[in-house]
């Protein structure tokens, strides 16, 4: 049981660290990045290109997976939305569902089709006590998921570009009248919700040591289940949401069979938009008439 | 009987109260003016009688009907018809088309009679098409019908939506500043237009931040502040009422009056 | 007049494209909300209606209608929770539920799971693929044109206020999603029974990002845009075939940069939507002339692929090739992974005319 307490968490942390970037690009543009798993994807490929054929070090090729996907992020942003700010949202959408497939297959037509071994490039140790066994890399999802959470909380709350943030997505329009450079500010959620989603690609693709090109989709809408049951548009609904959603998936999958794992999702998505569809933690955001 | 009826209405966002036991009705064929300073609870008030918000305490009654249990389309289909304070017409749709969707709630025709053709279907169409040039005709918009309606001019634009919404067949039409953004001919134009609705029997709801529009239109003002009612009656009793003067001027009214 | 079975076999594909993209038009285009799952429903079809006439020996005709049947009884079951809510929720469930179906198919039993389910004898043929494409295309002309449709407008238009203007919107929304998704599962059916085999990756997220390009590029909310969009989407793969192996083999990158350039360059699409567009649409429908346009579009969709036909091929033993090509790349294990529309459909050889 504990085991499994432990398994959720750290599958509860990655998916965490993808919600995130969701709930803040929806939080400052009311929209959903359906690019958000791939770009997911490119952060494992850049780790993985960093680790494998530069050699660096695991923290080094973390950095750089971060850097490198906050640029894919923050070029898709300049490219495919903020054209259509102005749109009618079913545009704005159509353009996010098309990037998502645009980087897919790219990364598909680049890197083949074909699966890649991510080892984890350092010794992984395994702590055992009675029944409970504990790898020195769940130590180190769950290290670095928390301390990137709680460096996201202290950007949001203590500096000033996480205020003109948290201004941007109250009020878009107010928010500029103050000065605030919304279209820096967008740029800016872009690339960190990016470099977020790409940790937890390198994380999961040395957890799971596999990467390939279409590796985003499932823990895209997993990441997206994650956010809209902790509250879209809520960080800390996000964090809540994700570890929740790796719980549940554990426990359902040591309950029932591994081939309903994705259905479980599926199952608790369909329940939060039928029963509470602003979330645990959401605000319900009415129109302005 | 009013045909719209406040009883001791409340409204409160997490801590704030933005509507405070408020009483308020309108009698057949009045039109009844909605005014106070901006922040006053207007908006929010009306919000709560086109159901968009549902009250915090207190009742809402159309025709002696509580709207609690309605969502706001029933709303419209009990009699109730609104404009908005920033235009919202359908752009992409014809001028007609638009006005043919206020009918939508008074008309029946299903998808199978539309697929096959019926003959009741195109009867109700020919209808409806009618119907709505003349409502056209009424308000007053000379513009060619199939012209697509984001081309019209501002002024027309409003226009388009009190025909709109005259449509839906209201006993009771609530308009959101429709002189907002108007120049003084297009505002004599819409308080012409709003005593015409009047006269053709229906029963008006004017929210307006411009204090002179509704005294020329208003039979009886009722005033808002801070969420809570101050002062109803004629638009001369209201006027000089002081409590009104202080809302509306501040403390060194008094001076200058 | 002789068509090779190539090009047979292309028109009968362009008609349930084309079946497909007008009805998932009525949602999208008409109605302005993005389903991700369109393919799902044919799926549905396609399995029900293939299910049925091969093992239990059902007539045809009943095994289409139950199709559509079926797979309008999974749009209702999709569409009331999610339609209540905002287009991006709806955007996201139609992907999720059609990622559940194909799951749901591949682990059954009936369906002859990962392996597909054969032995379904061939019933469709182009006249009848054909006719079930205009059939559609004057409904959606009839519907479009009618107060449902005008209400479909509207709530695209300004959900707020057609909500104000007293029309029940989830209720007119669910409906839209249930005809669109009938539809669909007739398009199943006729797709069951003339590739006489059916995998569960031709009706996954790839295919129904294919259709929604196909109405995204003819030029969503118009009912000539979806036709369009698909018989040029049908045949143009099949014209780059030849032309260059990366573009076939990448089909899906394009169709991503498609969806992406045509928003921000021509949201109208080819043909452009609007009151003109149904204006036109109007006029035809009073002058009865809805038939004749269709035909007349018929018309000319077939003297355009004529056309290429002249271009494209320089001679017999290239169309010899391609077709080669189509039947090569038959739906079956393993060719899911770069994408496998409705247009790679393929594996038996295929009737003259």
């Amino acid at each position: 049981m504990l085991q499994q307490v432990v398994n959720g968490l750290t599958l509860g942390s990655s998916y965490a660290l993808i919600a995130l970037g969701y709930t803040m690009v929806y939080g400052v543009l009311r929209l959903i990045n359906f690019a958000h798993g791939e770009i997911y994807m490119v952060g494992a490929f850049i780790g993985l290109t960093a680790s494998q054929i530069a050699g660096l070090p695991f923290a080094a090729a973390m950095v750089i997976a971060m850097a490198g996907a906050a640029v894919v992020g923050v070029v898709v942003e300049r490219i495919a939305y903020r054209p259509l700010r102005k749109a009618p949202r079913l545009a704005a959408l159509i353009s996010a569902i098309g990037m998502s497939i645009f980087l897919r297959n790219l990364a598909l037509a680049v890197m083949g089709p074909q699966t890649r071994a991510f080892p984890i490039p350092f010794e992984v140790k395994q702590f055992t006590t009675g029944r409970l066994r504990i790898s020195s890399f769940d130590v180190l999802i769950l290290l670095t998921s928390v301390g990137l959470m709680l460096g996201l909380h202290f950007l949001v709350h203590k500096t000033k570009i996480g205020k003109a943030m948290r201004a941007t997505a109250e009020d878009k329009e107010t928010a500029s009248l103050m000065g605030i450079s919304v279209n820096r500010v967008i740029a800016f959620t872009f690339a960190i919700g990016s470099a977020l989603a790409a940790s937890a690609g390198v994380l999961i693709g040395m957890n799971f040591n596999a990467v390939d090109p279409s590796m985003g989709m499932m823990p895209g809408l997993k990441g997206f289940t994650a956010a809209v049951l902790g509250g879209v548009g809520s960080i800390p609904g996000a964090m809540l949401g994700g570890i929740l959603l790796g719980m549940a998936e554990v426990m359902g999958v040591a309950l029932l069979k591994s081939e309903w794992r994705d259905a479980i999702a599926f199952g608790i998505l369909a329940l939060v938009l039928l029963v509470k569809p602003s979330g645990i933690l959401g605000r319900n955001l009415q129109e302005k008439v | 009987m009013p045909v719209l009826e406040l009883r001791e209405v409340s409204k409160s966002f997490g801590g704030i109260t933005a509507v405070r036991e408020v009483s308020l009705s309108v009698n057949p064929g009045d039109i009844l003016g909605l005014i106070g300073p901006n922040g006053a609870g207007k908006t929010t008030l009306f919000n709560l009688v086109t159901g968009i918000y549902s009250p915090s305490s207190g009742e809402i009654l159309l025709d002696g009907r509580n709207l609690a249990a309605l969502q706001p389309h029933q709303i419209t289909n009990s009699g109730l018809a609104r404009t908005f304070q920033n235009i919202r017409i359908f752009g992409q749709m014809s001028v007609l088309e638009n006005v043919m969707i206020g009918r939508h709630c008074r008309t029946r025709s299903g998808i199978l009679g539309a697929i096959l053709g019926m003959p009741g279907v195109k009867k109700e169409e020919k209808e409806t098409r009618e119907r709505c040039l003349e409502l056209l005709d009424f308000v007053g918009l000379d513009v060619d019908p199939d012209e697509k309606a984001s081309n019209l001019s501002y002024g027309q634009q409003r226009q388009l939506e009190i025909a709109r919404a005259l449509a839906t067949d209201p006993e009771l039409l609530l308009l959101d500043e429709p002189a907002a953004g108007m120049n003084l001919q297009e505002t004599k134009e819409i308080t012409s237009l709003i005593k015409r609705i009047r006269d053709a029997g229906k029963t008006i709801l004017l929210i307006e931040h411009d204090m002179r529009m509704v005294m020329g239109t208003a039979d009886r003002v009722a005033v808002l502040d801070h969420g809570t009612k101050i002062a109803e009656g004629s638009p001369k009793e209201v006027q000089r009422d002081p409590a009104v003067i202080k809302a509306y001027l501040g403390d060194e009214a008094n001076v200058v009056a | 007049m002789m068509i090779s079975p190539y090009y047979y076999q292309l028109l009968v594909i362009a008609s349930i494209n084309a079946i497909m993209a007008l009805s998932l038009n009525l949602v999208t285009g008409c109605a302005g909300q993005l389903s991700l799952g369109h393919a799902a429903f044919m799926g549905i079809g396609a399995y029900t209606a293939g299910i049925l006439t091969s093992v239990y020996d059902v007539p045809f005709a009943v095994s289409l209608i139950a199709g559509g049947a079926v797979a309008a009884l999974a749009g209702l079951i999709v569409g009331l929770p999610t339609l209540r809510l905002k287009g991006d929720y709806l955007a996201i469930a139609t992907l999720g539920f059609g990622e559940i179906i194909r799951v749901a198919i591949l682990n059954m039993g009936i369906t002859g799971g990962p392996f597909g389910l054969r032995g379904i004898s061939k019933h469709t043929n182009l006249a009848l693929a054909a006719t079930a494409a205009v059939l559609v295309y004057w409904t959606m002309t009839r519907l479009m044109n009618s107060r449902f449709g005008r209400a479909l407008t509207a709530i695209r238009e300004d959900e707020v206020a057609a909500v104000a203007m007293g029309i029940d919107v989830t209720r007119c929304k669910v409906l839209a999603f249930v005809i669109s998704a009938a539809w669909a599962g007739v398009a199943g059916g006729l797709f069951a029974h003339w590739f006489r085999y059916l995998h569960p990756s031709s009706f996954a997220f790839a295919a129904s990002v294919e259709i929604l390009s196909m109405v995204v590029l003819g030029g969503m909310g118009s009912l000539e845009g979806p036709v369009i969009g698909a018989v040029v989407l049908t045949y143009a793969p099949e014209l780059l075939r030849g032309v260059s192996d990366f573009v076939s083999r990448h089909r899906m990158l394009f169709y991503g940069a498609l969806l992406v350039i045509m928003m921000l360059v021509r949201p109208q699409g080819l043909v452009g939507a609007g009151v003109k567009g149904l204006r036109a649409a109007r006029l035809s429908k009073f002058q009865g002339f809805g038939r004749l346009q269709s035909s007349k579009l018929g018309q000319w969709i077939a003297a355009a692929m004529e056309k290429v036909h002249w271009k494209g091929s320089t001679g017999s033993d290239d169309s010899c090739v391609v077709n080669e090509h189509v039947s090569g790349l038959a739906i079956g294990p393993g060719t899911g992974s770069t994408g496998t529309g409705v247009g790679r459909g393929g594996g038996e050889e295929n009737a003259g005319s």
